[in-house]
């Protein structure tokens, strides 16, 4: 009988512990089928962060280590610098990478460090309960702002990507979604670029995934779904932001 | 090998290279500033990669990564670049990591100042990070002693899969002297079979972790983890006694000061003192048996550029046998040799 589907050999057995409906469990698929078809799942050292995907190392069939919170590119570095002839990869949450992480992402892009990190932006604080973040929109609710974030008092919420690509070092900069099969689709094709970009020692890459949170932001999967793409898809639009050939089309 | 006169800083960054580091990961700040310089210059023509990182905190999670991915790395800083390094050194010791820390000690609290110091006693040798834990220290009293210390290190750090720390004043790190840099004794060590370098399909992932969400699992980790501290403390005390044999007065002190004390023992036995010293060597695990080794004492005279911290381990080892008096000047001053020995007069009970 012919096989429709198979579940990828990039992922472990491990059941992994996210919540009904987050979409963190998409993304962790779309990276495991990008390393499995590129063949290098044996050649790959991930790094995993702190918050929601902490556990991600239990998940990646590959060699991982657990970084302390925001330092995934600075422990990326380390990997990278030892193993240039390895892929080297960090799955990171949004308090994680544009919060406590913020320096060290900055300048890994800023150093065109050849590594590639998938962050996942679902604008709250998940792991800990749903606190407000630095993706937090103005006026979204969360535990530490349970008025909505008030922009007067704690300023605006950061457009990661829009930042990274003015960065010379950043090679590749993409915003993707999962809120749809055709998005899920083009996300999976941007995570794959980036690899592909890592292997053939162009540069920096990310991909910034809009994830949704029901548990935290109190909405059925369903109602989060269309919450991302009417509140977070305004302001964080979806497009690439960088890439090798763009560059060429500037010079 | 012939002796050269060297700078510490360029010594231990040498010894290191010799020992088989491969990979610096640093920031700069006074006075160590030598060390990356160094590594800068020298760690390419010996196909390794120096890398000025973005802060102390990043350097740190750099030597985790890279020594989680099997290599030798090394990192140096002062005293409040020491203070932000601590996350990543928890997470190394959490995570079985081996690396070598070097210190060049200024002047604290907070900013401080950018003279010689020995105020870090404290977060040396009590872990300095979050969670139960030690790491070994080695507290040079000379350029040669740097390092042979630092190539030391390297082989206890990989033995034991902890991070050592080399811990020495900013005076050890300025100074010149003639060092010779002797062929590093290596120890047996096993191969790093749970290092990152991906799974070639061969074995299971390897995981570089510290999080244990199962208190049992954890706290079965640290007793882990303790085993060694024990191995070590019972493997690794290194000491050294000064004419402390016949000694009514014993003196401890290490590093630059230990130097300035040496001359005070002779001064005082110049004036029919019975003096000698006790130099730890490692601060942790610290000589208790040392003090084993001194039936004359009468008394035990600690001194330090802190404000006090080894003296809570001499009392510690004293457990009351002696009475434990302190000299001590912090803040970057240098201890005089005659104020040591004014002090040691009043401690004995006036001039003879």
């Amino acid at each position: 009988m012919a096989v429709v589907f198979k579940k990828t050999n990039g992922l472990t057995d491990v059941q992994t512990h996210y919540c009904p409906g987050c979409t963190h469990g998409i993304i962790h698929r779309l990276v495991a089928e990008v390393l499995e078809e590129l063949g290098v799942l044996g050649d790959t050292i991930g790094v995993a962060p702190v918050g929601c995907s902490v556990l991600a190392y239990n998940y990646f069939n590959c060699d991982m280590h657990e970084a302390a919170h925001g330092r995934a590119p600075a422990v990326a570095t380390g990997i990278k610098r030892v193993h240039p002839d390895k892929v080297v990869f960090t799955y990171q949450g949004d308090g994680d990478l544009a919060s406590i992480g913020a320096a060290e992402i900055v300048h890994a892009a800023a150093r065109g460090e050849k590594i590639t990190t998938i962050f996942v932006n679902n604008a709250i604080y998940g792991m800990t309960g749903g606190q407000m973040a630095p993706t937090t929109l103005p006026g979204q609710k969360a535990t530490t702002a349970p008025y909505g974030r008030d922009v007067d008092h704690c300023g605006y919420p950061i457009r990661i990507s829009e930042m990274l690509s003015t960065l010379h070092g950043a090679a590749f900069v993409e915003r993707v979604a999962v809120n749809n099969p055709g998005n899920v689709r083009k996300a999976k094709a941007a995570i794959k670029k980036a690899f592909e970009l890592q292997i053939s020692g162009k540069g920096f890459g990310i991909v910034e995934v809009l994830s949704t949170c029901p548990t935290n932001w109190g909405l059925h999967p369903l109602d989060s779904l269309k919450w991302l793409e009417e509140n977070m898809m305004p302001y964080y639009p979806l497009g690439n932001f960088k890439a090798p050939e763009k560059a060429e089309e500037v010079k | 090998m012939a002796k050269i006169l060297m700078k510490g800083n360029e010594a231990v960054a040498k010894a290191a290279i010799e020992a088989g580091c491969r990979y610096f990961f640093g920031y700069p700040i006074t006075p160590q500033n030598e060390i990356p310089e160094y590594m800068s210059r020298e760690l390419p023509k010996n196909g390794g990669v120096f890398l000025q990182a973005e802060s102390e905190v990043s350097a740190i999670n750099m030597i985790y990564g890279g020594s989680g991915a099997g290599a030798r790395v090394m990192t140096s800083s002062s005293s409040p670049g020491i203070a932000l390094k601590q996350e990543g050194i928890t997470y190394l010791v959490g995570s079985e990591l081996p690396c070598v820390v070097v210190n060049m000690m200024r002047g604290g609290p907070g900013l401080g100042g950018i003279q010689p110091s020995q105020a870090d006693y404290f977060m040396s040798t009590r872990g300095g990070g979050n969670g139960d834990y030690r790491t070994p220290v080695f507290a040079p009293a000379s350029i040669q002693e740097a390092v042979d210390m630092t190539m030391e290190a390297f082989e206890v750090a990989d033995y034991y899969r902890i991070p050592v720390m080399v811990v020495a004043d900013g005076m050890v790190g300025q100074m010149m002297e003639p060092v010779e840099f002797k062929a590093p004794v290596k120890r047996d060590l096993k191969p790093k079979d749970w290092a990152t370098v991906g799974t070639k399909g061969e074995r299971k992932p390897n995981i570089i972790n510290s999080l244990y969400l199962d208190p049992q699992l954890l706290e079965d980790h640290c007793m882990k983890l303790e085993a060694k501290y024990a191995e070590i403390e019972k493997n690794e005390v290194q000491y050294e006694m000064y004419k402390a044999e016949d000694a009514e007065l014993v003196f401890v002190a290490y590093g630059t000061t230990s130097r300035i004390v040496k001359n005070v023992v002779e001064a005082l036995r110049a004036d029919g003192v019975k003096a000698g010293l006790i130099r730890p060597k490692t601060l942790w695990p610290f000589p208790f048996k040392a003090f084993e080794e001194i039936p004359n004492a009468k008394n035990l005279l600690v001194v330090e550029m802190s404000t006090g911290q080894m003296i809570e381990d001499v009392k510690l080892a004293s457990n009351g046998r002696w009475p434990v008096s302190f000299y001590g000047r912090t803040g970057g001053m240098v201890p005089e040799p005659n104020d040591i020995k004014a002090k040691a007069v009043e401690v004995i009970g006036g001039a003879k």
